[in-house]
């Protein structure tokens, strides 16, 4: 194996000055003749353009209007990410780091703004997903072929009507999948797509939605993934140089997802959501000296029901009704451990029940407030050593109010946590209560709309998860909760042009700090084997995130999209003396990341190209050459046509993704794949 | 068209300050040793050095290997891989055990399934010996002896542990043998080799016993029941053994027990947990982590026994404070000659440790930063 580019960095630079020269001839040329593109359109395509401009639009006013940071993939967008999985794409947001162990079942969870995994809530269709357990949700598992549009918000969502749960973490993420819109005079809209790529992968999926009646309509949802999850991955140190294939990282998953969804008269509306997930996984170990292959096995089943009403009682007054049941089982399999049962085998069984009602109302035109109040409670039973199964119950209330006085968009919440821990075995950690305010202001100072101000304060914190608390031997009941406190300045600008051949740019910038303070980390206890969970962390987060996102019309037939991230974050252990690694940036954080993302749409085909940088890093504590790791980035190029089968679209899209070939790390000892490849053939009906 | 021209500059140069910060990938190196110095000795014996095993945290692939020399004063860090860069990822992951026998250097490496033997004097691999989940290393007469927690790795219906005997000569495996689950920490005395059991994957069902292994036939001959969980096993010079039991972390305390090998029986019992111990001559140096389910916080104490008459000594052995500065002591050993302790601590285990070195009278005469939870510490003779 060789790599194309003797030195990357030469060729890095060539690919953003390529990314620069493409886009300067256009700009010049649109200066000069403006007139050319005055040649009236044809009509469809008129009103094709003017559809996306009014989206497009919509979208740039909602994101830079919103107070705290939103950020958007949806759409053609989502598409251009060449993204298998939730986890993939969310890469292209900034902000976020991507904890990934490789591979198609490889563990994948974000980090947003360096303040831990814990500290996102991931919502699924506007319900969140529960994880008593370790508080992780991976990322990896949630396919994007019926995903519509993920958001990410740091600080919170900032709807007054909302659950109270919505307001309950230090960012969120909120999946909406596909929802069902149908053309006039049609009833029934399905969908066919076979995925096929490198890793052995297979993955049919399939979407049917019905109109039962104006009101109703039903959608259902089902995909399959099978891949052997084998690529080559290569170490060297100049001296040795090692390639191997990936062994364990085998996936076999079917997700079925049913929904109807329901108008009110009052121009409310219902939905009643089932999801079924099933998995079989093999779980890549960590690639160590002599040994690369691992026999862990994981099955996971992963089943919930939702529903959720929104009523306007009249034009001041709207009621949201939540609820949702979710049961989750997970079996673990250690071949590779015996002991007096057998080989050692874990099974982990979690269920939530939930139930949240939130309130708002107008008080006067511009002036709105807001009470919600969730009830949530989780069950955890294991087959394992002096597993105390405990419950949990936890309330939350928030009182929420919203000021919108002509240019100023003033909103301030304060959330109520109680909880309590009820366990079989051992003390109980007794029940807590906690109260989190939050401040959000937007702010346009000047008469045109296309320039504001926004900034946030929000306090949050996690609770310790049921591993944190009860994990046998590794628990620790004493545990505290992890606080976050987040200062958020910002500055966005958008606008939109008809005239010239930039249709619209948008860009939000924002500057932060965030203190993340008893950071529950793992510390050791007797001996290697048995470690303790301890509050023991403080972290200081100094960052800043940077979005530009542009539309291009080159002509009438040719668009472009243009955009780019990037964050800086320096966030360092702040755990004062004696600590010889005060001062040093925490593990897996890079100080510099990045991304682009670059499409072209001409007639039936279209073009994609996405880059992503991550920064060196280290992979423990000590900022020292032994905990050093290399930069990595990635380009990914892809390709689609459109044409017609028997008057139905059929689109086929082709995908080189790690075109390069570049061999990293995000986790170390986790190889990631190579260059890899895949293709999409979508029909609808 | 003003807004244009500023839109378009805000692109390019948000572009160009990406192309900036952006640093590339380096040409892959080797893993660098590191050099520092400590005071040298000053004394001349025939000890002219150490090797120091860190065990480097799980699934890091961070064991290391230090190597202090006693005339120069210059301790050098993360040795292996300069010396050996052809080897694939280094040392491996969690080194777990380290032991010098004639000329050669033996390091267990627990999760790389393997025992690298060096030549002692360069740190140049001689070869590899693939023994799975391997945990400690003892030597008796040109054999070296190598306890792993499984027999047989995989099959639902072995639970035992075995130890595999190693020619020294040609460094290939000889024989095995069954011994309990998960056994630990060995010594051989007359011809016997002891096996310290634990069995710890399967809690509460814990080992309680000591294998007894007759070295010419290699079969097990009898098993000394003792204390649940049984971890730490070394020998004095009167024929007796100290063995550790860990107990379950709860509700049974951590002890250290006494066995007499003539009759192999329990015939003391120290009232004291014990994390780790040496013995050298009349002394034995002990510490002990506990974590206390009472308070949440780890509670650390030193010790020392006189293994002659097998009674607690009042004597401290860390005598100027320093002890409140180590959090978490990870190994102990005593310089056969001068006497000085050297104690590391692991800290949190995922930062770089410490090694301390004490005088006899407990003072500390120096410290150096080590890899990553440094273990195990050889002595290396002239």
């Amino acid at each position: 194996m060789t790599f194309l580019f003797r030195d990357p960095g030469i060729y890095l630079k060539k690919i953003f000055w390529l990314f620069i020269v493409m886009a300067v001839p256009v700009l010049v040329s649109a200066q000069d003749s403006d007139d050319k593109f005055k040649i009236p359109l044809n009509d469809s395509i008129k009103a094709h353009k003017l559809k996306e401009v009014e989206v497009k639009s919509h979208r740039i006013s909602s994101t830079n209007k919103s107070p705290v940071p939103v950020q958007v993939l949806s759409g053609g967008e989502l598409k251009r990410t060449s993204s298998l999985s939730v986890a993939d794409a969310m890469r292209y947001l900034s902000g976020v780091q991507l904890k990934d162990y490789g591979g198609i079942g490889g563990l994948k969870t974000i980090n947003v703004r360096s303040m831990g995994t814990n500290h996102t809530s991931v919502f699924y269709d506007g319900l969140q997903l529960g994880n008593a357990q370790n508080g992780q949700i991976d990322l990896g598992k949630f396919s994007l072929d019926n995903i519509e549009e993920i958001t990410l918000y740091n600080g919170q969502r900032t709807d007054l009507l909302q659950p109270a749960t919505g307001v309950a973490s230090s960012a969120s993420v909120y999946l909406k999948t596909l929802s069902p819109r149908f053309k006039t005079g049609t009833k029934l809209n399905a969908g066919l797509n076979l995925k096929a790529g490198s890793f052995g992968l297979i993955n049919p999926s399939a979407l049917l939605q019905y109109k039962i009646s104006d009101q109703i309509y039903g959608s259902l949802n089902t995909s399959l993934t099978n891949a052997n999850g084998k690529y080559k991955f290569r170490y060297t140190n100049g001296t040795y140089d090692t390639s191997a294939i990936r062994s364990n990282g085998d996936v076999l998953s079917n997700r079925i997802e049913a929904a109807l969804y329901g108008k009110l008269s009052d121009e409310g509306t219902w939905n009643i959501k089932f999801y079924n997930y099933q998995s079989e996984r093999g779980l890549p170990g960590a690639t160590v000296g002599n040994r690369f292959d691992y026999k862990y096995r994981i099955w996971d089943k992963n089943f919930f029901i939702q529903s959720s009403v929104r009523h306007n009682v009249n034009k001041k007054y709207s009621i949201l009704i939540n609820s949702k049941y979710a049961n989750d089982r997970l079996r673990y399999l250690d071949p590779e451990i015996t002991n007096l049962n057998g080989l050692l085998e874990n099974e982990y069984h979690e269920q939530e029940l939930y139930f949240s009602m939130a309130n708002s109302y107008y008080l006067t035109s511009f002036w709105q407030i807001a009470i919600s109040t969730d009830y949530r409670y989780n069950t955890m039973d294991a087959n394992l050593y002096r597993f105390p199964h405990p419950k949990r119950h936890t309330v939350l209330a928030a009182l929420a109010t919203q000021l919108k006085i002509k240019k100023l968009d003033l909103q301030l919440n304060v959330l109520s946590t109680s909880l309590s821990d009820q366990v079989q075995e051992g003390a109980a950690p007794g029940s807590k209560q906690e109260f989190n305010p939050t401040f959000m202001a937007s702010w346009q100072p000047f008469s045109s709309d296309q320039l504001r101000l926004r900034g946030f304060y929000k306090s949050m914190f996690r609770t310790p998860t049921f591993n944190d608390l009860y994990f046998t031997q590794i628990g620790n009941r004493f545990l505290k909760p992890e606080y976050t406190r987040q200062y958020d300045l910002g500055i966005t600008f958008s606008k939109t042009y008809d005239d010239i051949l930039l249709s619209a740019i948008s860009l939000q910038a924002d500057a932060y700090y965030n203190e993340v303070k008893n950071k529950i980390i793992a510390q050791p206890g007797n001996n290697i084997a048995i470690w303790s969970m301890r509050n023991l962390g403080l972290v200081h987060i100094k960052g800043l995130d940077l979005n530009i996102k542009s539309s291009w019309e080159l002509s009438k037939e040719v668009s472009i999209s243009a955009s780019m991230v990037y964050t800086y974050q320096k966030a360092t252990d702040a755990n004062p003396a004696p600590n010889e690694n005060y001062g040093d940036q925490i593990p897996y954080i890079p100080v510099h990341s990045g991304s682009l993302l670059a499409g072209a749409d001409y007639r039936r085909i279209g073009l994609n190209y996405s880059f992503i940088y991550t920064g060196e890093r280290y992979n423990q504590a000590a900022n020292n050459i032994y905990n050093y790791m290399q930069p990595w980035y990635t380009h990914d190029l892809s390709a689609f046509y459109k044409t017609t089968l028997n008057g139905n679209e059929l689109k086929l899209n082709a995908e080189i993704n790690n075109l390069l070939n570049q061999h990293y790390d995000v986790i170390a000892n986790f190889p990631m794949p190579g260059r890899n490849y895949r293709l999409t053939l979508s029909y609808k009906l | 068209m003003k807004n244009l021209k500023s839109t378009v500059s805000v692109f390019l140069i948000s572009s160009t300050l990406l192309c900036s910060v952006f640093s590339c990938r380096k040409d892959p190196a080797v893993i660098p040793e590191q050099e520092e110095t400590v005071p040298p000795n000053g004394q001349s014996t025939e000890v002219r050095g150490f090797y120091l095993l860190n065990e480097g945290n799980l699934n890091m692939n961070k064991a290391s290997l230090d190597y202090f020399d006693f005339n120069s004063g210059i301790y050098r860090r993360n040795i292996y891989n300069e010396t050996n860069p052809e080897i694939t990822k280094g040392l491996g992951d969690v080194g777990n055990d380290i032991g010098i026998y004639g000329s050669k250097l033996y390091v267990v490496v627990n999760v790389s399934n393997k025992v690298e033997v060096l030549d002692a004097k360069s740190g140049k691999r001689i070869r590899q010996i693939d023994i799975a989940n391997c945990r400690y290393i003892t030597f008796h007469k040109g054999r070296a002896y190598v306890s792993a927690y499984l027999g047989v790795v995989g099959d639902p219906k072995a639970p035992a542990g075995k130890v595999s005997e190693v020619d020294t000569a040609a460094l290939q495996i000889t024989r095995e043998v069954t011994v309990g689950r998960q056994p630990e920490e060995m010594a051989v005395v007359a011809d016997k080799l002891y096996v310290a059991n634990s069995g710890g994957y399967s809690p509460p069902d814990y080992e309680s016993t000591i294998s007894v292994i007759d070295l010419s036939s290699f079969t097990e001959l009898k098993r000394i029941e003792v204390a649940i969980n049984l971890h730490r096993l070394k020998k004095d010079k009167y024929g007796d053994l100290y063995v550790s039991s860990r107990g379950d972390y709860f509700d049974i305390p951590s002890r250290l027990f006494v066995i007499d090998t003539k009759d192999d029986r329990v015939k003391k019992v120290f009232n004291t947990a014990v994390s780790n111990f040496c013995i050298d001559q009349d002394t034995a140096y002990l510490y002990s982590t506990e974590f206390s389910y009472q308070t949440g916080e780890n509670e650390v104490s030193y010790k020392m026994i006189n293994v002659k008459d097998e009674t607690m000594l009042d004597g401290r052995f860390i005598t100027d404070g320093t002890e409140y500065h180590i959090k978490t002591p990870q190994g102990i050993v005593v310089h056969p000659v001068t006497k000085d302790v050297f104690i590391t601590d692991a800290k949190d285990y995922v930062s770089p440790g410490t090694l301390y070195c004490f005088s006899k009278e407990g003072k500390k005469k120096w410290q150096v930063t080590t890899g990553d939870i440094p273990a195990h510490i050889a002595f290396h003779y002239y």
